[in-house]
């Protein structure tokens, strides 16, 4: 494993990226450094031989939950299209998906 | 100030009206929540209806509920039906949600009161509440200070008399590790007991809706009312919740209770000497009380920093500028999405999804969060190893005291290492309560945590109730509805 601390701007250029989120140069090299630091920390837990051991994703064990298959209400349309930011023909609208064509 | 269970009983017999009770908050909160901050959102007059609504059921000899009467206040996490549920954060400003929570369904059920919105650090990130997009709330005991958070606002209100109870969230010690730094109990359920339905979401393994109260009692009052299966929360437990207010007083002869050394290693001394004098009066109370060393929770502060912001980085990708809440526009919809979570979201939600997304990134994802769930099932064997052995086990809430408001703000692992004795209980989905048990020289008021295994709250609450009655008398906040 790459030791945490060499995380740069361009790493946290990265992440940001997949995280959908724009961030300036300052914020990436503040994110950069305190990654690393929390990375560090959790270096110990990372080294741990953990061997054989099961992953837990969740405290329960979860299984599918069925119910009855009867019709009831659900949320009003109205009220949930009135919360979002742009809405069209009783959809919500968003600008252009895909780019310009190339 | 009286209790929830007093204030009920008061209600339902028709000794006090439920409105009067409720306009003794309303003023107290006017008086007082200038400077304290609690509140995102008082619900005056919701709440003086739901009053004379309850008082109505009153005169026409019907049954109120158990809780008649008492005034509740919210964590602004929880969704309220057309009342602003903003979690703190510009992303959610301006947001109404279209359905109530099934604990404020819940809270109403049972006669309460629900008076307002209570501040959070955003998204219920931090041990603060200074990630508030809406500015600090202040601790009742010293105003220089922080109530501790993430539900900083829901301890304070309880602790200065601004509501008799109300609910937080903790996923990682955000309802205990406040309680602890404000004097007031501090109840995190077993994952599952209490409905997550209209919670907005942050960890989701972790998350866990629980009461504030003044008294262990009141504390067990509120999660009676708001506890049990729920078909909308598809990891709500299936099965009848215990009722557990019968449960506090019961006291402690015979049980088995362990002191955790790792949960007082590294801990303020006075915070410390709480604990043994607690675990003493616990012994002399007629429990078997001796010292138990867990090891693996050395690691749980490290793999709840990966899992919970793993958890958050996934959770927080809805808000993304399309069904509800902010959106900046532009061009094309990522790049709206781009701009609507850099404007949306704080900077310590941004630093939680940037370390989430890291940890779950590819190359990393088994060295950190494959590696950190499996130090969960280390801990969770662990405990499990204990509950052999003890029915409960004790240990500090916080390694310190109320600390001043900007010591930790520009290092997020010093603050987040204030939630270094509640994690474990969260990635164990054990429930686990912080009882007030005296103060520092400073007079700031110190908690003492009781562990339970999973279901365990009957037991918890009877060791709970014998810390409580030991307990030295409680500080007074500085900041306090009068009497």
């Amino acid at each position: 494993m790459e030791p945490a601390r060499h995380l740069t701007r361009e790493d946290a250029a990265y992440v940001a990226r997949l995280a959908r989120l724009d961030l300036t140069d300052d914020e990436l090299d503040t994110y950069a450094g305190q990654l690393a630091a929390v990375l560090d920390y959790a270096a110990e837990v990372a080294a741990l031989d953990t061997e054989g051991v099961v992953p837990t994703a969740h405290p329960l064990p979860l299984h599918n939950v069925m119910r009855p298959d009867v019709p009831r209400p659900s949320l009003e349309r109205d009220e949930v299209l009135g919360a979002a930011p742009a809405v069209e023909d009783g959809r919500f609208r968003v600008p252009p998906i895909l780019g310009a064509a190339p | 100030m009286t209790g929830a269970l007093e204030l009920a009983a008061a209600v339902r017999s028709g000794e006090r009206s439920a409105l009067s009770v409720v306009e003794d908050h309303l003023g107290a909160i006017e008086a007082l929540d200038g400077e304290l901050h609690a509140y995102l959102t008082v619900l005056a007059d919701a709440a003086r209806a739901q009053a004379s609504a309850v008082d109505a059921t009153v005169s026409a000899g019907g049954d109120p509920g158990p809780l008649a009467g008492v005034p509740v206040a919210v964590k602004d996490n929880l969704c309220t039906r057309g009342v602003p549920t903003t979690c703190s954060s510009r992303i959610l400003e301006h947001w109404r949600p279209p359905y109530d929570a099934t604990v404020i369904e819940r809270l109403r059920a049972a006669g309460a009161i629900v008076v307002g919105k209570t501040n959070l650090d955003e998204f219920a990130m931090g041990s603060s509440t200074e990630n508030s997009a809406f500015g600090p709330t202040r601790n009742p005991h010293d105003p220089a200070r922080v109530p501790g958070g993430s539900s900083g606002g829901s301890a304070v209100a309880v602790a200065a008399g601004l509501a008799a109870v109300s609910l937080g969230s903790d996923t990682g010690g955000s309802i205990r590790q406040p309680a602890a730094l404000c004097g007031v109990v501090g109840l995190k359920p077993t994952y599952g007991m209490v409905s997550r339905y209209g919670l907005i979401a942050f960890a989701s393994s972790l998350d866990q809706v629980g009461p504030f109260a003044r008294t262990v009692a009141d504390a067990a009052a509120l999660f009676d009312a708001v506890s049990g299966h729920d078909p909308l929360d598809s990891t709500s437990l299936d099965r009848p919740a215990p009722r557990t207010v019968g449960a506090v007083g019961e006291g402690v002869t015979g049980l088995r209770v362990g002191v955790i050394t790792e949960l007082v290693d590294g801990v303020d001394a006075e915070v410390v000497a709480a604990v043994r004098a607690a675990a003493e009066s616990l012994a002399a109370a007629g429990a078997v009380v001796d010292e138990v060393s867990i090891p693996q929770l050395r690691f749980g502060m490290a793999a709840y920093y990966l899992i919970a912001p793993a958890e958050a980085s996934s959770n927080l990708a809805r808000y993304d500028g399309v069904r509800y809440g902010l959106r900046i526009e532009a061009d094309d919809v990522e790049a709206m999405n781009r701009a609507t979570r850099h404007a949306g979201f704080g900077p310590e939600v941004k630093r939680r999804i940037m370390l989430g997304t890291y940890a779950l990134s590819a190359g990393y994802y088994d060295a950190y969060y494959g590696q950190a769930q499996k130090v969960r099932t280390l801990i969770i064997g662990a405990f499990d190893q204990a509950y052999e052995r003890y029915d409960a086990l004790l240990g500090a809430t916080t390694p310190s005291t109320a600390f001043l408001l900007g010591a930790k703000v520009d290092d997020p692992l010093a603050m987040y290492l204030s939630d270094v004795c509640t994690v474990p209980s969260n990635l164990a989905g054990h429930p686990a309560i912080s009882v007030p048990f005296g103060t520092d020289a400073a007079g700031l008021p110190i908690g003492v945590q009781v562990l339970a295994p999973a279901l365990g709250e009957v037991t918890m609450l009877r060791v709970a109730g014998a810390v409580e009655l030991a307990a030295p008398p409680r500080a007074v906040p500085k900041l306090v509805a009068a009497p």
